[in-house]
């Protein structure tokens, strides 16, 4: 329990990600899929965001000149999240672009209907 | 004789004109009310599916409910995998020992190095530039793919619900567009003395053009962004990037004296090459923003 609690965050963001997931696994439309996948990645840039907060520490913008490691909290994992968010908007907007031809294609956005009508016409 | 076959055949060709006239005035109503007949059939579609999701029942009953339930197993297996191990991490808001070198550096030396006051900026524009060089690239690929997968060249969009005709929008935005466009500016000049920077700077800026095109129409936006601007931009903001990011890796790594001075940290016009680097990538973020997001409207910038 004593480890449930000092780690509620973290834990927070891993529900948040098997959230994701499961969407992801349980859902056939495309579109929430592509939901799934926005809300683990979102659970991720809450881990990771989570991981280099250090308690009553600022913001790593230096004040004063005062260049004391000890004042500020890491500010490495806020770069990497700037990765994940620009990753996230582009693999969204490829995934989105992607499924309106595939509505175009096959007016539906169930993954078992778009499977089924691909394999008719590869048959014909 | 002449003037005689001259009349007659002006006659014929005059005749035939009106007649093509006239058929294209026929097909022109024939498309127009093919497509009505289109949307309301889809319309009706629409309303009949949400009435009775009968198709949807089917084809989710056609597959086994050991699919169900070897997911949730799955699932249930992965979330206690990821809690055990998030427990086994070193906790919420305390010093990590094992991190403490990297991130001690960057604050210690880095306004001395860079001269930004942003250990971040400093950080992602400075010490990890190939790391945003490639995040810019990233954003860039995903438009290119988008553009390729959604160009059209259809002129006009069918929209069920313009939206300039909406009066509030209208006026709302003729108040915030300039605001949020401003700070989108300010927050890219000031990336490196205060929280923003390229990428949220871009993000504003794009989501101001999305509203501005949204509540005044795609020509009067379409004037300030034609696709051969767009493109030329887009091109010269990534190849400054490069350039300048090849210039200050290539010195570094000789060991030369750089042309680029860091300058007094916490003046605008200071940190070397971090604010220019910081207006590309903010370019960069608010073209490719608006690029997707047109490409998704209509079909083209």
């Amino acid at each position: 329990m004593e480890k449930i609690s000092g780690h509620f965050p973290q834990i927070i963001a891993m529900i948040l990600f098997t959230i994701g997931l499961s969407t992801l696994l349980l859902h056939r439309n495309l579109i929430k899929k592509i939901i799934g996948l926005n809300i683990m990645d979102t659970g991720l840039f809450l881990f990771i965001t989570s991981v280099g907060y250090i308690s009553d520490r600022l913001a790593p913008i230096i004040i004063n000149g005062n260049t004391d490691p000890s004042l500020y909290v890491n500010p490495v994992p806020a770069g990497l999240v700037l990765t994940g968010i620009v990753v996230s908007v582009s693999v969204t907007s490829i995934t989105l672009s992607l499924s309106y031809r595939l509505y175009k294609r096959f007016h539906t956005l169930n993954l078992d209907e778009i499977y089924l009508l691909a394999a008719d016409e590869e048959e014909r | 004789m002449k003037s005689n076959f001259k009349d007659f055949f002006s006659e014929r060709i005059n005749g035939t004109k009106d007649w093509l006239e006239d058929v294209g005035k026929l097909d022109e109503t024939v498309t127009k009310t093919h497509s009505e007949i289109r949307h309301t059939e889809h319309l009706i579609n629409t309303l009949f599916e949400v009435n009775t999701p009968k198709k949807e029942k089917h084809v989710s009953s056609s597959f086994p409910i050991s699919y169900y339930i070897s997911a949730g197993i799955c699932i249930v297996v992965i979330l206690v995998v990821l809690i055990a191990t998030v427990c086994s991490l070193p906790e919420f808001g305390v010093v990590n020992s094992q991190m403490k070198e990297v991130s001690d550096r960057y604050v210690q030396s880095g306004m001395k190095e860079t001269g930004a006051v942003n250990a971040v900026a400093g950080m992602i524009l400075d010490y990890r530039a190939f790391d945003t060089l490639g995040e810019s690239f990233v954003l860039f690929t995903a438009l290119n793919c988008v553009w390729i997968l959604l160009r059209t060249n259809r002129s006009s969009v069918e929209r069920y619900f313009p939206l300039t005709e909406d009066n509030i929008l209208v006026q709302a935005a003729k108040v915030s567009v300039p605001v949020i466009l401003v700070y989108g500016i300010y927050v890219i000049i000031n990336g490196h003395i205060s929280p923003g920077g390229g990428f949220s700077g871009g993000a504003i800026l794009g989501a101001g053009l999305i509203l501005f095109s949204e509540a005044f129409g795609d020509e009067i936006a379409g004037k300030f962004v034609t696709e051969k601007r767009f493109k030329v931009i887009c091109s010269a903001a990534l190849l400054f990037y490069c350039l300048s990011k090849a210039y200050s890796f290539y010195v570094g790594a000789n060991h030369l004296d750089s042309i680029i001075s860091t300058g007094t940290p916490g003046r605008i016009i200071s940190a070397g090459l971090i604010l220019p680097l910081d207006i590309a990538v903010g370019i960069i973020v608010c073209l490719n923003m608006y690029g997707i997001y047109c490409m998704f409207k209509k079909g083209r910038v």
